[in-house]
């Protein structure tokens, strides 16, 4: 049995030669049979293969865009459900394939593990620790004392006892994160701080910087929205940081994710980063209602991934890094584009399509891309030849 | 104290603000000379802003006292026995006019049931919400709102008759309607602008169903044998003008028939129709390029040079030509004289405009479409009593679009044909479906307006009963015979070498950016490069330097100004816009060289 599927290798991919190997394990069947299997699972295999000189890529841009002219009106809102502001729709897409380092909203799905995420007041204790808090957050007042010159700050009890902060340790913290030498102290139920300087500018940014100072829980997170999900509840947050939120023990590494595509490529790597660029862009896609076929994306992914580095489609990106003159400046900035390719003596091999358009040549795709071959040496040549 | 303002004026202060308006407006009602005084009284600043001046729109309001309309039925008796007028219930204070500054400080009512205590005035009817063109769509409440604004909008683009003394005018682009009438479901908007005086449509029997697919997506299905009765006939006017221009040095335009030395001389057959004045005689059918006026121009620049050679006494010819794509009878000439004292000559070209397939039409429902098929009478549907329809429209173009409106018409239509009279469809106010249907059942037919019809090719019955009826219907400006356009070869730019552009002109279609991605597509890489081909050129390389080498087909021979004749040099086919690239690249101090290899 191993020697037919052996024949097969090379002519299948090896993971349809596992599929296969999988189902027929379940039935019992000849050697003839199996060959009969695999020869129709090649001729299916084949036939869904793209032909040489087929404009994958102008079909991809026209797939996506024939339906994105539709998108920018249909926005689907949930009133009254509480539900985190994502940016959805055109600009995200914009944002997802320019690859774009810094997002409008990101945000966060973070996965429990199993023996935590069913009970709700658990997870919504986990949610908080997660959250950022700074003083801010948990202070009902703030008040500059000009006579003492010092910022007095009341302290939300409730708020800090669901941190599972005492007080005394709140003043250990602001010390380590208040710094130019502040002093704090704690006076009934105030914090009190005193600045070196004692001028009242100062004070005023003694204040704002207190405001802001960290308390506990995972910076960058600004919102934590504990939702349900099928049988498990799991925390959306906005804003994200996927490394810290990782070093949670509660928090399943293997499922959560961020929607910030550079994030992803520097904690897992350029494949993970792929990967997202796919499901973003879906769930972009299936939010509208549309439907794109994933090989699409998927093959937009790959172009902005394949050089280990993410690459928006951008004249930065991909199109800049087109190797024909004319191709980029037809794009964006041509002069930029003239003016450097003079500059540099560049060539233009017109291998591309814009290039051939431009020429009124043939452009090297479907009809235009076989060429012939001839042997410009007759028989008695070649003899000779030899 | 409160600071009061006439027509923006600072005038002075007044203590007591509430009595001071109630006097003004109670003297406002009683005395006429009063009557275009209005003020608004802007509580945030504490002012009152008293105003006389032209220029604000006004509207007439039902004035309300205590919750009371001043205008009663009394008032209506009177107003219909011609005992009083319109002015008399201004004078007497129960109609007054608002601006938009004292709307500001009113409650209105849209009806006299809705009217408290706290309403100030009464509209005169809920049709005043609407603009002209709208209140004339009848049954508009039953309408979606996006649908209004598109009939209202529709109904400006209809022909009719626009004015009484167009056969004096020389109006450009401009179409009459041969045979206008009245609709015959209206509106009270209507009456009051006369609209019987200058209709913009015509009556026509409608169905609404399916006719082998030619009706689909809103184009509509027309009996040919009603269009050769006259149905929706048009006159298109088209005026050309010619001035006879004075230049400096004493030179001057000259109408009249050129000579044949003239610059840019037609062939004698083009001025055929003109008379010894260089003008066409009116009644004369005209072909496009045809010459309606004919005229010489003096030689546009004088050159030092030229002054001495035999070339300059040459004049340039500058005659009016029918358009291209268009023709028609000459209708009227007209000789004056222009503002500055120069000759100038006008002829007016007529054109009959038969609805052919394309022309476009619409009911007053925003229910537009253009002809897909102009069917003859005996292949179109009838009914028992051999009606069959002028128009067939589908029925597709109802359900998402929710024009009701559009469905009573053609009942309450059906009403007015059969019954001999106007039906009231005036919005908000209109005769009630339940009593069309009555009148219809009484009148022998169906109450719901279909009725059993027969194909008119096989001569079944259809399975399904028809909704037929009359309806109004307009004949909109856009026609075919303005816009269709096709082009083999023509014109082309001087600079690039590609075809111009523009209808008039004989210009190119354009196959663009997106279109050339769909071939690219499809991999029809040589098809693409043909439709490309209207700029292409050979053009020779010296393969020595790179850069173009000059042909001189004359003495057969190549060479590179820079490199001599001894160097190889090919010729290579590309687009002109790219050759014209590289020269401009130089131009610019960029040397880009063609590196030529094999074409396979």
């Amino acid at each position: 049995m191993d020697e037919i599927y052996k024949e097969y290798n090379g002519s299948i991919p090896e993971k349809l030669i596992g599929d296969v190997k999988k189902e027929v394990s379940k039935v019992k069947v000849t050697k003839v049979q199996l060959k009969e299997i695999l020869d129709r699972v090649k001729k299916e295999y084949e036939a869904a293969l793209i032909s040489p000189g087929e404009a994958i890529g102008i079909i991809t841009a026209e797939s996506f865009g024939e339906p994105a002219t539709q998108m920018t009106l249909n926005v689907k809102h949930f009133a009254g459900v509480a539900e985190m502001q994502v940016t959805s729709g055109l600009p995200r897409l914009i944002e997802i394939f320019d690859a774009s380092k810094s997002i409008k909203t990101p945000s966060m799905e973070v996965y429990l593990k199993p023996e935590y995420n069913k009970d709700p007041a658990k997870v919504r204790k986990i949610a908080s620790q997660i959250k950022e808090s700074t003083l801010g957050d948990i202070s009902t007042e703030f008040t500059i004392d000009i006579t003492t010159m010092n910022v007095k700050v009341v302290i939300d009890k409730t708020k800090l006892k669901d941190l599972g902060i005492t007080e005394d340790t709140l003043v250990k913290i602001l010390k380590e994160s208040i710094k130019g030498g502040v002093q704090v102290r704690l006076n009934k139920n105030e914090i009190v701080l005193k600045g070196k300087e004692s001028d009242l500018h100062e004070l005023y940014v003694l204040k704002e910087k207190a405001k802001a100072a960290f308390i506990k829980g995972v910076k960058e997170i600004s919102y934590v929205l504990p939702v349900k999900r099928d049988n498990e509840f799991i925390i959306l947050t906005s804003g994200s940081n996927l490394k810290e939120v990782m070093a949670v023990k509660e928090v399943d590494t293997r499922r959560t994710v961020t929607n910030d595509i550079h994030e992803i490529y520097s904690v897992f790597g350029v494949e993970a980063a792929r990967q997202s660029i796919i499901d973003e862009s879906t769930k972009v896609i299936q939010n509208q209602g549309l439907d794109i076929n994933i090989r699409h994306i998927m093959f937009i992914a790959d172009v902005m991934t394949s050089n280990g580095v993410i690459m928006g489609i951008t004249r930065s990106g991909i199109t800049g890094g087109k190797e024909s003159v004319l191709a980029r400046a037809s794009f964006e900035t041509p002069i930029k584009h003239i003016i450097g390719a003079a500059l540099r003596g560049e060539e233009d091999y017109l291998n591309s399509v814009v290039e051939n358009v431009i020429l009124n040549q043939p452009v090297p795709l479907g009809t235009g891309l076989p060429k012939l071959i001839i042997n410009s040496m007759n028989k008695k040549e070649k003899e000779k030849e030899k | 104290m409160t600071d009061v303002f006439l027509d923006e004026k600072y005038l002075g202060k007044i203590e007591d603000k509430k009595e001071f308006i109630e006097r003004l407006k109670k003297e406002r009602r009683e005395k006429l000379f009063l009557s275009t005084l209005n003020f608004y009284y802007n509580a945030e600043f504490d002012e009152l802003y008293l105003n006389v001046c032209d220029g604000r729109a006004r509207r007439p309001l039902i004035v309300v006292e205590n919750g009371k309309s001043r205008l009663t039925a009394e008032h209506i008796n009177r107003l219909l026995n011609d005992e009083i007028a319109w002015g008399d219930l201004i004078k007497e204070g129960s109609i007054e006019y608002l601006d938009a500054g004292e709307e500001e400080n009113s409650l209105t009512a849209l009806t006299e049931s809705d009217l408290t205590s706290e309403h100030t005035h009464l509209e005169l009817g809920a049709i005043t919400i609407l603009g002209l063109t709208t209140s004339l769509v009848p049954y508009a409440n039953y309408d979606a709102a996006a649908r209004l604004n598109g009939g209202s909008k529709n109904q400006k683009h209809a022909l009719g008759l626009y004015l009484a003394n167009y056969l004096l005018r020389m109006d450009t682009d401009v179409s009459m309607l041969h045979y206008p009438q009245m609709p015959m479901v209206k509106s009270f908007m209507a009456d009051v602008s006369k609209y019987s005086k200058h209709p913009s449509g015509f009556n026509v029997v409608i169905a609404e169903m399916c006719y082998e697919g030619y009706n689909m997506e809103d184009a509509i299905v027309f009996n040919k044998s009603s269009v050769e009765r006259g149905l929706a006939r048009s006159t298109y006017f088209r005026p050309y003008t010619i001035e006879e221009l004075r230049y400096s040095g004493g030179l001057m335009d000259e109408i009249g028939i050129p000579n044949k030395e003239v610059k840019g001389y037609r062939t004698e057959k083009d001025y055929r129709y003109l008379e010894n004045d260089g003008i066409v005689y009116t009644g004369q059918k005209l072909k496009a390029e045809d010459v309606i006026i004919g005229k010489t121009s003096p030689p546009r620049f004088l050159g030092e040079m030229e002054e001495f050679s035999f070339s300059v006494s040459i004049r340039r010819e500058s005659s009016a030509v029918v358009k291209h794509g268009e023709a028609g009878t000459v209708d009227m000439v007209v000789l004056t004289e222009n503002e500055e004292g120069n000759k100038l000559v006008q002829a007016r070209l007529r054109d009959q405009r038969i609805p052919e397939v394309g022309d476009k039409f619409t009911s007053r429902h925003g229910q537009k479409g253009v002809i897909g098929l102009a069917a003859p009478s005996v292949d179109l549907p009838f009914s028992g009593s051999g009606i069959s329809p002028d128009i067939i429209h589908s029925p597709h173009s109802i359900p998402n679009r929710m024009t009701v409106s559009h469905l009573i018409e053609i009942l309450a239509g059906k009403v007015g044909g059969l019954s001999g009279r106007f039906v009231d469809g005036t919005t908000f106010d209109a005769e009630p479906e339940k009593n069309l249907r009555q009148e219809l059942l009484d009148l022998g037919f169906r109450d719901d307006g279909t009725e059993i019809m027969y194909n008119g090719v096989t001569g079944e019955r259809y399975k399904v009963r028809i909704y037929i009826g009359n309806m109004y219907y307009l004949k909109l400006k856009h026609m075919v015979a303005n816009k269709l356009h096709a082009r083999a070869s023509g014109r082309i730019q001087l600079l690039t070498r590609q075809p111009i552009e523009g209808r008039s002109k004989g210009g190119g279609l354009r196959l663009g950016e997106m279109e050339k991605d769909c071939l690219v597509a499809h991999g029809a890489s040589l098809l693409l490069k043909e439709r490309f081909d209207s700029d292409k050129t050979v053009i020779h390389v010296c393969e020595n330097c790179g850069l173009l080498a000059v042909n001189d087909s004359f003495r057969s021979r190549q060479y590179c100004t820079r490199c001599g004749d001894n160097v190889e040099i090919n010729a290579v086919e590309l687009s002109y816009a790219f050759k014209l690239l590289l020269d401009e690249l130089k131009s610019m101090c960029i040397n880009p060289k063609l590196m030529l290899g094999d074409k396979y």
